[in-house]
């Protein structure tokens, strides 16, 4: 009970680091949210200022926003006047999930198998096939497959839309292969690299000197400690699906999170970043957390040390 | 309520013929490969079934996220695109840009030209049925003014009695020059002389229904909430994904297209792949790139037309070395080889600029420098001359820094033009890239700027919206150009009787800025879009105004 209490404490105490820095580099950036080519006169700017309260001394400003976001209120957005910022993280939060989530799930489906594989074939001409297959997705960014997709897939093709985001499966299909390649690839070697090694374990050529079969030394004693680093791995990956990726986003139009930052910083948008920020911050802390316990579960030693 | 839609042909159900979301267009030109047979015929099953469903869905891309449907706060293109179809004002435009009654049947000046009377049409309706009054199109105007709503086209009102002090909060919105006679007839008081219709095709001047903003802050502008009188009205709004419009069966007018749907389309090639795709009727733009490689990729679909928009370089008159050397600015002006640069850098049909305002400008004829008709090559004699009459020559280069905001597009043009300088004058210009805000706010302080990036996109067919960005203390003079004798002029054109006087005032403004070097000249805009064959209607304008309501779809039968 105690270590949950310091585990939300120190969690707590993070954010509200986290916060703070943004918040203060932030304002400190040069220009504001109202700042555009043609600018507002003197009158009109005061009256926008008041309305967001940045006409008051910044310390206040903070304290202000922060006693909001406590209530649970992240205020509203500069650029997008209409909307409230939780509003339009609510809205967008659940599309990077879905698209991201997905990915992820079909990288770690399609990954983990083809690594084990390649890693029982290692230096065979199959397994280099994969092994440079796997490099080349990992080498090609994302705002080369995108487009490459669409072309393929939307204007030649023409099997699937080319962008846009209606909530079916058919828009979602591109951008989600579109994020699960860079993973798959990374996932298969990451699998086939850490499962080589656990092979060449001084246990496990005991285990097999004593006629384990090689099946059962895989599936019993070798697949788990080998996929410590795929576990380990999937905390930065998990973190990429909450935050959502700007490129896929923009190339596909996809209304995710990761466009509110892009956005959000080149507008301005103090209360918009903040938000995302936040968030996102929120997120990584309990998928540290998560993670984590689902290591420890999977590697003794890490439990002692805890 | 017991009133009726005009129209009964408006009030058939839209779910019928709603379209599912993964409908696509008919393909126009057929891909080329199909991997087997099978595939293909039921391919062209499914497009034969969605090209009769789509029939009724115009898919436009808008550019990026609109940043609110508050019509008096709509400050860019893309909110007032999808405005436009939402609203009509007293008055509006047809398709290809004239001005013809809206809300407002006939309106004139009044014999001492101080009024402006607008006589609206009888059986005035909101989207929800209701009627919509003069009284409540004086309550918008004086929401639309009131400092609270800070409106960013309230500029261009300070002809209007009141206007400036209300909106400054000195006078109360009640005060505002604009009265309501009686129920159908709406009287705006001005101070001086202005083109008051084209002013009222701005945002600004559409009608906003005051008790939807009373009941739901806001949120007034959300799908269910948004009340409004033009040709269409809001069905959905997805953040960064689609604002959707369905036809309003109380306007009086019954639009061809009974759903219309703006997409975000932020990136411009991404937009091109949709529209090939099939995904888009009309584009928001076309992506740089050779017009030589878009024609015959696009042939008729490619639509580039004149712009009301205008490309200069900037020259800051308040530091040196541009301060008090006007050889040294015309020198850097001459230098530039317009044709080749709208020729082989810009490329999309954009023309060669030696005036401030683009031609197409309503009454107005606008003004060139001395040697547009010159030959580059006697341009570059008389720059080399003009350079060493300012005090520069091979033993002692001009140092220059040119700045831009960071673009690939602006970064292309800055490049050739500071190679000009170089190749010419034998200046050694420095280039300065800055991220968007940093830029707006050095351009604005004018105390780093040398030569920067410049130019003017219009809100309002009008000429003096160009020449305002000269006139002494306008926040927009980035070039700080202080000429009492052009402040002069546009008073005097403000005072005309008449629109000719009017313009001819402007034009002796527009020579003055000229002569004085104090922007250079590059090239005007155009606008760019791709439009599906089907589209019909669809006029090149010189606002790139294209209202949904004038746009029709026919079936392609191949």
């Amino acid at each position: 009970m105690k270590r949950i209490a310091l585990l939300v404490l120190e969690a707590a105490l993070t954010l509200w680091l986290l916060a703070t820095l943004c918040f203060f580099l932030l304002h400190a950036a040069p220009g504001g949210p109202f700042d555009s080519e043609k600018a507002a006169p003197p009158e009109v700017q005061a009256a926008l200022d008041a309305q967001y309260r940045l006409d008051q001394p910044l310390l206040q400003q903070y304290a202000r926003w922060l006693g909001d976001v406590v209530r649970g209120d992240l205020g509203p957005s500069f650029q997008y006047p209409d909307y409230r910022v939780n509003e339009l993280i609510a809205s967008s939060l659940p599309v990077s999930l879905i698209n991201g989530s997905c990915a992820l799930l079909l990288a770690l489906l399609l990954g983990m198998p083809l690594g084990v594989w390649a890693a029982l074939r290692a230096g065979r001409w199959s397994d280099r096939l994969l092994m440079f297959g796997a490099g080349l997705g990992l080498a090609m960014p994302k705002f080369v497959v995108a487009p490459l997709l669409i072309l393929v897939f939307a204007v030649t093709l023409r099997w699937l839309p080319a962008g846009g985001w209606d909530g079916g499966w058919r828009s979602a299909l591109l951008p989600i292969v579109a994020l699960t390649l860079p993973n798959l690839a990374y996932c298969a070697r990451l699998t086939r690299a850490s499962l080589l090694e656990v092979l060449d374990a001084d246990y496990l050529r005991a285990a097999r000197g004593r006629g384990l079969s090689e099946a059962r030394l895989l599936f019993a004693h070798a697949l788990k400690p080998g996929l410590l680093p795929v576990i380990a791995w999937l905390s930065p990956a998990l973190i990429n699906v909450v935050s959502g990726s700007a490129v896929v986003e923009q190339v596909f139009g996809i209304p995710g999170i990761g466009r509110y930052f892009v956005q959000g910083a080149l507008n301005r948008d103090y209360t918009l970043v903040l938000g995302v920020v936040l968030v996102i911050g929120l997120a990584i802390v309990v998928i540290n957390f998560m993670v984590d316990a689902l290591r420890g579960w999977l590697d003794p030693r890490l439990r002692d040390s805890a | 309520m017991g009133a009726r839609p005009y129209n009964r042909k408006a009030t058939v159900a839209p779910a019928e013929t709603f379209v599912t979301a993964g409908a696509r267009l008919p393909a126009i030109t057929p891909p080329r490969v199909y991997p087997l047979p099978a595939i293909g015929l039921l391919l062209a099953l499914l497009l034969a079934i969605s090209a009769t469903a789509t029939a009724q869905t115009l898919l436009r891309g808008n550019g990026p996220e609109p940043s609110t449907l508050d019509a008096h706060r709509c400050p860019e293109v893309s909110c007032g695109n999808i405005l436009r179809d939402l609203y009509e004002g007293l008055v509006t435009e047809d398709a290809k840009g004239q001005l013809i009654p809206g809300m407002a049947e006939r309106w004139e000046l009044s014999g001492d030209g101080r009024e402006w009377i607008f006589h609206l049409r009888n059986g005035l309706r909101w989207s929800n049925g209701e009627a919509l009054t003069a009284t409540q199109i004086v309550a918008s105007f004086r929401r639309a003014f009131a400092p609270a709503t800070a409106a960013p086209f309230a500029v261009h009102f300070t002809a209007i009695e009141n206007a400036e002090a209300v909106q400054q909060g000195k006078l109360p919105p009640e005060r505002l020059g604009i009265t309501s006679p009686d129920p159908r007839t709406v009287v705006f008081r001005i101070t001086r002389s202005v083109a008051l219709p084209q002013l009222l095709l701005l945002p600004i001047a559409y009608p906003v229904y005051l008790p939807a903003l009373e009941k739901f802050g806001a949120q007034h502008t959300r799908p269910g909430n948004l009340v409004s009188n033009g040709a269409y009205r809001l069905e959905d709004w997805r953040p960064q994904a689609q604002v959707s419009l369905l036809r309003n069966a109380w306007f009086r007018d019954v639009a061809p297209i009974e759903h219309v749907r703006y997409l975000v389309t932020e990136d411009a090639a991404s937009e091109l792949q949709r529209f090939e795709a099939g995904d888009l009727h009309i584009t928001e733009t076309v992506p740089p790139q050779p017009l030589a490689l878009l024609r015959p990729r696009f042939g008729t679909q490619l639509r580039i037309s004149p712009y009301l928009g205008a490309m200069w370089i900037g020259l800051n008159l308040d530091k040196p070395p541009l301060r008090g050397n006007a050889a040294l600015r015309e020198a850097l002006s001459l230098a530039i080889d317009r044709d080749k640069l709208t020729r082989y850098i810009t490329g999309l049909g954009e023309s060669p600029a030696y005036g401030l305002i683009p031609p197409g400008v309503a009454d107005y004829r606008p003004v060139s420098l001395p040697w547009a008709g010159a030959t580059q090559a006697a341009r570059e004699a008389l720059a080399r001359q003009r350079y060493r009459e300012a005090g520069y020559g091979e033993a002692q280069p001009l140092q220059i820094e040119l700045r831009y905001n960071t673009s690939t597009p602006l970064r292309r043009m800055n490049l050739a033009v500071a190679a000009m300088w170089r190749e010419v004058l034998g200046a050694q210009v420095t280039l300065r890239n800055e991220e968007w805000k940093v830029f707006v706010g050095n351009r604005k302080q004018r105390v780093i700027t040398q030569a920067f990036r410049g130019g003017w996109i219009a809100d309002v067919n009008d000429a003096r919206n160009f020449l305002a960005n000269f006139e002494t203390g306008s926040i927009t003079n980035w070039s700080g150009l202080h000429d009492p004798g052009f402040d002069a002029l546009i008073a005097a054109a403000d005072a005309a009787p008449d629109l000719q006087q009017r313009g001819q005032k402007l034009q002796q403004a527009e020579a003055r800025v000229l002569t004085q070097q104090a922007i250079i000249p590059v090239y005007f805009y155009t606008s760019k879009h791709l439009v599906r064959p089907e589209v019909q209607g669809f006029e090149a304008n010189a606002l790139d105004h294209h209202a949904s309501r004038f746009l029709r779809l026919v079936e392609m039968r191949r």
